[in-house]
């Protein structure tokens, strides 16, 4: 047997063994980051969602500042708390846009007036094809899209009063 | 005192496997005639740790909260049976009964090895009690089982429903005992990589443990993989989860092992290769349970993180497999290869077995380690999943069936006769398989048509052994062979139609709806709610009527309070052609029930086929120790081999 086929498990050990330390050395967060991660949000231009309201197109959020865009819909029951925290983001200077995920305007309408309205502008996505062309598969959803239109970090699920001060800090280095 | 004198139990057999150790390099050093003595403490130590295993199900039995592993892990309110089984549902407690196996294993192979020689036996339980010390010395110093908590809690925290379940409480160990019985394997190898001896009688002693450990890990594997598939409630039997595929490995090394080290014992070929194998089985094993314990690798199997812990048996593991492996690169020159054999023979057929199930184990290994390999290098999150594993291993595995068939029937060294001619029914049924599936199912998948193939062609050619002879006269290894053999095509067959036939259902039901699933139609007719002892639930009745007859299951969603914890609770109908899995889900508001529905036509094969393997591992284990036990009443059988 020659020298290198008698050495080469010991040598496939060590590298293994240095992944594996690597690993224990940098324990790993289980979270994946979404991957439209730091690139443009894909262009859309939806139709209004309630006739009192403006409807949103993918321009809307290169305005020069952060904006949240927010997957909700009127029949999806982890979006009626969600809805009122975003109220309160919304008290502290936070713009918040929504998309309307197959949803009808009188029943958006009702959802709205119940439980409060921090959206300044909702489009009506009543395929989906916005919501799949984000990388989202549920609502409620978030994401916060950077000055330049570029999405900095998706949340999936409802925003929690616990993630608040994360989502300020993500929108505070998105500006 | 329970938990003081397990301890000291612990400590006392650390400080002997110490001396065991040190006896070792002293007698091979100095020619020391140190076998008996070594016998002896390897014998004790194996006590002290039973004792100290003993102790703590004692304190679990007795719910002792003063003990904080009790504490964490049980609860005055659980099933005694449970109680007893968290002993070692846990992190310390499953590590102690690792080292409870390695060591009882360590003085089995002292007390019971009279085939190897002197000088080899001692240099493998100088090894043995090396892997010991290194796992004393981590429950001693980073989980201790018996640590105490002043002042005692009132009640314990854990009441984990997952773990309420016969088949966890004897899975995990089954995988031990195998996982721990190839150690010795491990520690035979290094014996005889040390002395050099090594020979066709030293494949004969390690031959019974590793078939042992073996048929364990075979058990384990499908245990644990009708649990995933009754208890998770996805329906599937394998995932290729990291902690699933942490069991795999090892039972694909000791395949290979217990392949090889029939060359080695018939023929004395193929030395150093075995020789690494058995390094290598042991290694996997170890591999295997850092990544359970460390929890490295993502996986629905959490189990407790701790750096710390990982830390320490990663230092194990790269000690004992490095010196191993190291071990093999100084000495491995010296081992001369044996007898030598022909292109067409039954050596060269073990070694086509032995090189496939290796680069399935490779596949496996690379699979299960490449999402950590790219996050390093490029920070990409990934993880691989059943396509990988499917697409590379399954036709390789298919290959390997193929083999199966031919396999035993060529003789050892050289094979003259043209075995066309034996395969002919074999190869029919298999051809007869394929047309079939074209005809009757044109649209299936590549793989499980190839699959029923092959099977088809394996069941017939598997018994090919035992014909042309009187079958009860055939030795029982053969039949072992055999038996194991005719379980990979049942296997085989039950993965082939779970792949292409199964037909599911998930809709919302309202009592009274009629749902259908391939042959069956089933009616939600009520959900009501239910309890037990530390749980809740809503149970769902469905009426299931296939033409004939009529079967009531209760599938439940269970809600355990202490933690609180959601379970969905399967209700699974077997009948002889398959089973009707059913799973109720969340309400809907409008009244209506999440219902997921499933006929897998001949899905419990797979078990069956996976118990039959291990049947077929028990029949040789037998036949194997009873030649043994004939060989020992010859007056002079010492002298045979000395």
């Amino acid at each position: 047997m020659s020298r290198a086929v008698r050495f080469a498990p010991l040598a496939l050990l060590l590298l293994v063994l240095a992944g594996l330390v690597w690993r224990l050395a940098r324990p790993s967060d289980s979270t994946v980051p979404s991957k439209l991660e730091g690139k443009p949000v894909p262009v859309f231009a939806l139709a209004p969602g309630i006739a009192s309201k403006p409807s949103l197109s993918s321009s809307d959020l290169a305005t020069g500042r952060p904006h949240i865009v927010n997957f909700f819909a009127s029949w999806c029951v982890p979006c009626i708390t969600e809805v009122k925290l975003l109220q309160q983001l919304k008290e502290r200077g936070v713009s918040i846009e929504g998309i309307a995920v197959r949803d009808r305007p009188e029943d958006i309408g009702d959802f709205l007036a119940r439980n409060g309205d921090p959206y300044e502008r909702i489009g009506s996505d009543d395929q989906s094809r916005v919501q799949i062309a984000m990388g989202s598969s549920g609502v409620p959803e978030s994401f916060i899209v950077d000055g330049r239109g570029i999405v900095r970090y998706q949340h999936i699920g409802a925003i929690e009063v616990s993630d608040v001060p994360m989502i300020l800090s993500k929108l505070e280095q998105a500006g | 005192m329970i938990a003081e004198a397990g301890l000291a139990a612990l400590w006392l057999a650390a400080g002997l496997a110490a001396l065991q150790l040190v006896l070792m390099i002293a007698a091979l050093r100095a020619d020391l005639g140190a076998a008996r003595t070594m016998q002896s403490i390897a014998a004790v130590q194996g006590g002290l740790t039973l004792i100290a295993f003993a102790m703590l199900l004692i304190v679990f039995a007795r719910t002792d909260l003063s003990v904080a592993l009790v504490f964490e892990n049980s609860h005055s309110a659980k099933p005694f049976i449970y109680k007893v089984a968290g002993a070692w549902g846990n992190h310390e407690g499953s590590m102690l009964l690792w080292v409870t196996v390695l060591s009882v294993a360590g003085a089995f192979l002292a007390l019971l090895s009279r085939r190897t020689s002197q000088r080899t036996l001692v240099a493998a339980l100088g090894a043995q009690a090396a892997l010991a010390l290194g796992f004393y010395a981590f429950l001693l110093i980073a989980s201790n089982p018996f640590a105490r908590l002043n002042p005692a809690p009132f009640e314990g925290r854990g009441l984990n429903p997952l773990l309420q379940d016969p088949g966890l409480a004897f899975h995990p160990p089954t995988l031990y005992f195998g996982y721990v019985g190839l150690s010795i394997a491990f520690s035979l190898a290094v014996g005889a990589l040390l002395t050099g001896e090594v020979d066709s009688r030293l494949a004969r002693a390690m031959r019974p443990w590793v078939l042992g450990a073996w048929i364990l890990l075979t058990l384990g594997i499908t245990a644990g993989s009708y649990w995933a598939y009754y208890e998770l409630g996805w329906g599937g039997y394998w995932f290729w989860d990291p902690v699933e595929n942490a069991s795999l490995m090892p039972w694909l090394a000791a395949t290979a092992l217990l392949h090889s080290i029939n060359v080695l014992a018939a023929r004395g070929a193929l030395k150093a290769w075995t020789m690494m194998l058995a390094v290598i089985a042991f290694s996997m094993s170890m591999v295997g349970t850092f990544l359970v314990r460390s929890g490295i690798l993502t996986s629905v199997h959490a189990f407790a993180i701790d750096p710390e812990r990982g830390t320490f048996l990663l230092a194990l593991l790269a000690i004992y497999v490095g010196a191993a492996f190291g071990l093999f690169a100084w000495r491995g020159a010296s081992l001369k290869e044996g007898a030598p054999f022909e292109l067409v023979s039954r050596e060269t057929g073990l070694v086509i077995n032995n090189l496939l199930l290796s680069v399935i184990l490779a596949i496996v290994f690379v699979g299960t380690l490449y999402p950590l390999f790219v996050e390093a290098i490029t920070g990409e999150k990934l993880s691989v999943g059943a396509p990988y594993f499917n697409a590379v291993a399954g036709p390789l595995a298919l290959m390997l069936a193929l083999l199966v068939g031919i396999g035993p029937l060529l003789a050892w060294r050289r094979e003259r006769r043209p075995m066309f001619k034996q395969l002919t029914v074999p190869a029919l049924l298999g051809v007869s398989a394929l047309v079939f599936t074209i005809i009757l199912a044109p649209g299936m998948h590549i793989l499980p048509r190839l699959g029923l193939m092959v099977a088809a062609y394996l069941a017939a050619a598997s018994v090919l052994p035992l014909i042309g002879r009187s079958p009860f006269r055939a030795p029982l290894a053969t039949w072992g062979m055999v038996v194991a053999h005719f379980g990979i095509a049942v296997a085989l067959t039950g993965m082939a139609m779970n792949a292409a036939f199964t037909s599911e259902t998930l809709a919302i039901a309202k009592p009274g709806e009629i749902l259908s699933a391939g042959p069956w139609h089933v009616q939600l007719q009520d959900v009501t709610p239910t309890a037990g002892k530390n749980w809740t639930a809503l149970e769902a009745t469905l009426k299931a009527s296939r033409g004939e007859g009529l079967v009531t299951l209760k599938p439940q969603m269970r809600y355990f309070t202490d933690p609180p914890t959601e379970t969905n609770e399967a209700a699974i109908d077997t009948f002889w052609n398959g089973q009707l899995y059913t799973i109720v889900g969340k309400a809907d508001p409008s009244g209506g029930w999440q219902l997921r529905l499933w006929w897998k036509p001949f899905v419990t094969l797979i078990w069956a086929g996976g118990a039959l393997i291990a049947l077929g591992g028990a029949l040789a284990l037998l036949g194997h120790l009873r030649r043994l036990l004939r060989r020992r009443r010859e007056p002079n059988w010492r002298g045979r081999y000395a």
